[in-house]
């Protein structure tokens, strides 16, 4: 029994007034975030000293870009929400392309930034910016806490925004001042979000609607994006897939959320997708789309998309639906608990007749690349890092031609597996990816698979790789060139190769000074054995792969034009 | 075709901005976009008139949902509404033709709220073809300055045409 003597009730209430900081602290635990990424400045000193002693892992990028990268892959890779904090000013500008790569691509992160002095706000103060004014269109939901008493029950719904329905990225503005002010705390903390709605549930006479097109369809595909991932829905994608027995093309961000070696896998379909993929969508009767928007670089030119397809779309968001191409047979809610329902209602059927044209396809017109060729393939590189490591390492990309020919070459079996920027495109993604990756997994393989361009872009990350011990490995498919821009320059600008080089440096240098491992392979006989003393490396490793300079990506869909006009596949069929 | 939207929203700061910046960014018109306060302090009420084919207004609508202080979105489309505009507006109003615009006022309704030496201030409200339609008897008489704002409704709760 407690008893209630005026002494001991003292200390009690004293403990429970906390300055803005330790509120954020404390709110960042108990919303489970044990590990944090950030960067420190004037405006958020206060909380910089309350994280001093706070049982949080901290990891301080080189950049704030770099820092909400990592954020980002590492709620990709462990399906939490990513901690990301930032000073005022610069550093919640820095912000941004982090902040917009993960709304792009559905990722929950949560940003704090400082912000000046309540008083001082609207002044120009020193490294005053409009934070929210700035952020607003590249995150979910973003706000100004100017009240220290909002703070614990603003941060509560900004882990709830960032991570339900369709996730994103949501930033909290705090000024130094209301860090500091103190509050009664203790009480429950209760939501206030009127005008945010979930809907997890789907329709039950849509889903059995939906059910009744797969069981009639003669020719169905299923079209699956990051939503499968982001909702954890991989097993029910695989059930549905087996049961109802229908081929799966997945979008870039949908790749690993169906295993690639299964027959059924018609890997990534789109702009550099396969021609198995594209043709099949082009022909099926049925598109069944799930947790995918029908983005541009997936549809070509929309109108001709999938012309004979009755389509079924399964997205949490509403907004996704007949956005931009229409819509038969909408299902509005969680692809978790759709595909739950629906696995029920489906019935199998051999459709022999598709499955044997898809295969034939498959034969005629793979991936592949000139294997007897004396220069070093960068498709021969991910090929091998692909068979070394069988299969299960978790890989994060640059964007480009790197980025193209991981995704037709790393052949991926489970979720979360393959990290890399799709919507937004952000070139410089793969190092600050990869130690985001790292630390949400310890022990798996991370390689970054990387340009030699993007590399550039973030590469002062290496710092942070080694300063926590990371066994992160970077491969750089180093052609000299930002690759899919001299691709695009080759093809359509007459081979006017205007900017799209810059003269690198010795990256295993750069990577020696940086206390990390450097190789350098300049002959394709080294591949094999380079990429095992890098698998064997424990120190982050890079590896600068001197890869054919003019090699392009095959298949291509030209901008505009509709995904069955594909160019290279001559190529890819003598190839073959 | 012109649709009315109306968006109750909460009343914080910036979510005017990020309702207008959504229209921007998604490359949207808007009309006209009146906002005040309602019933509750906790929530204002935004009406937008919006132009486009029935396809741009469905994704305004689920874009507007989509926004976190955005609680309600209601296209009233094909409903009864009552919809009106208030305009302030200055005339030109010489002594000699004061008497015929003060006709043209009382059969528009309007009320005089500001007389001057040349000039005459009205305060005319109505459905928008109302206010267009008085813009254009003034125009004669040379027009020197217009306020509006914007188109306000509410649905009709009576079913009768």
């Amino acid at each position: 029994m407690k008893s209630k003597s005026p002494s001991s009730a003292a200390p009690a209430d004293q403990a429970t007034i906390k300055a803005g900081a330790q509120i954020v602290v404390d709110s960042l635990i108990e919303q489970g975030a044990d590990t944090i990424f950030g960067y420190p400045g004037g405006v958020v000193l206060p909380l910089f000293d309350k994280l001093y002693d706070a049982p949080i892992r901290f990891i301080e990028p080189r950049h704030e870009q770099g820092g909400c990268h990592m954020a980002d892959a590492y709620a990709r890779a462990s399906g939490k929400v990513g901690v990301m904090i930032a000073t005022s000013g610069p550093g919640a500008c820095n912000l941004v392309t982090g902040l917009a790569t993960a709304m792009m691509d559905s990722i929950p992160i949560v940003a704090i930034t400082g912000q000046v002095r309540t008083e001082l706000i609207g002044n120009d103060a020193f490294q005053e910016a409009d934070t929210t004014g700035i952020t607003r269109p590249v995150t979910k939901y973003n706000c100004i806490v100017k009240d220290v008493k909002d703070l614990a029950r603003t941060i509560k719904e900004a882990f709830y925004i960032a991570s339900t329905g369709r996730p994103g990225p949501v930033l909290i503005d705090i000024p130094v001042d209301v860090t500091v002010a103190k509050c009664q705390t203790g009480g429950p903390v209760e939501m206030n979000l009127p005008g945010y709605k979930v809907r997890t549930k789907g329709h039950t006479r849509q889903i059995s609607t939906a059910a009744q097109a797969i069981n009639k369809s003669e020719r169905p595909v299923l079209y699956v994006g990051g939503g499968i991932i982001l909702a954890n829905a991989g097993e029910e994608l695989r059930a549905l897939a087996e049961k109802a027995h229908l081929p799966v093309t997945m979008t870039l961000l949908g790749l690993g959320s169906f295993d690639q070696r299964k027959p059924e896998s018609l890997d990534m379909l789109g702009m550099h997708g396969s021609a198995y993929a594209n043709y099949a969508v082009q022909e099926c009767d049925l598109l069944i789309a799930i947790g995918a928007r029908f983005d541009d670089r997936v549809t070509g030119k929309v109108s001709t998309f999938a012309p004979h397809a009755k389509i079924i779309h399964i997205d949490i968001d509403p907004v996704s639906i007949s956005k931009s191409v229409r819509v038969d047979i909408p299902v509005v809610g969680d692809a978790k608990a759709i595909l739950g329902e629906l696995v029920k209602e489906v019935e199998y059927r051999q459709r022999k007749e598709w499955f044997e044209k898809i295969a034939e396809r498959k034969k005629k017109f793979p991936f592949c690349y000139d294997r007897d060729a004396s220069t070093i393939k960068p498709q021969y590189v991910i090929d091998e890092i692909c068979r070394q490591t069988e299969n299960d390492a978790i890989v994060t990309t640059g964007v480009g031609q790197n980025q193209m020919w991981t995704a037709q070459f790393y052949r991926f079996i489970r979720p979360r597996q393959f990290i890399s920027s799709g919507g937004l495109g952000t070139m410089g993604y793969g190092l600050p990816a990869a130690i985001g990756a790292q630390i949400a997994k310890p022990d798996a393989t991370v390689i970054d698979i990387d340009g030699d361009h993007s590399f550039n872009m973030t590469m002062t990350e290496l710092a942070t790789a080694v300063e926590h011990n990371l066994p992160i490995k970077v491969c750089i498919m180093n052609n000299g060139y930002m690759g899919m821009v001299r691709q695009w320059q080759e093809l359509f600008y007459n081979k006017r190769y205007s900017k799209s080089y810059l003269r690198n440096p010795d990256y295993a240098a750069v990577a020696c000074a940086m206390g990390a491992v450097g190789i350098t392979v300049d002959k394709k006989e080294d591949v094999p054995k380079a990429i095992k003393a890098m698998l064997a490396e424990k120190k982050p490793c890079v590896v600068d792969f001197r890869v054919e300079r003019e090699e392009n990506v095959w298949p291509m869909v030209p901008a505009g034009k509709s995904i069955s006009e594909m160019d290279g596949l001559d190529i890819l069929e003598r190839l073959a | 075709m012109k649709h009315i939207i109306s968006a109750l929203v909460e009343n914080k700061p910036g979510v005017l901005a990020h309702v207008a910046g959504m229209f921007a960014a998604r490359a949207f018109n808007i009309d006209s976009l009146a906002v005040g306060r309602t019933e509750d302090p906790n929530l204002s009420r935004m009406t937008i008139v919006v132009v486009g084919d029935d396809r741009v207004v469905e994704q305004v609508r689920k874009q507007l949902e989509k926004i976190v202080p955005v609680v309600k979105v209601q296209d009233f489309a094909g409903q009864p509404v009552v919809a009106r505009d208030l305009m302030l507006i200055s005339i030109s109003a010489p002594p000699e033709k004061r008497a015929e615009i003060l006709s043209l006022i009382e059969t528009f309704k309007g009320k005089v709220v500001d007389i001057g030496l040349k000039m005459i201030m009205v305060e005319v409200s109505g459905p928008e073809e109302k206010i267009e339609a008085f813009i254009n008897v003034c125009k004669p008489y040379g027009i020197k300055s217009v306020a509006r704002t914007g188109t306000i409704a509410m649905p009709r709760q009576t079913k009768e045409t």
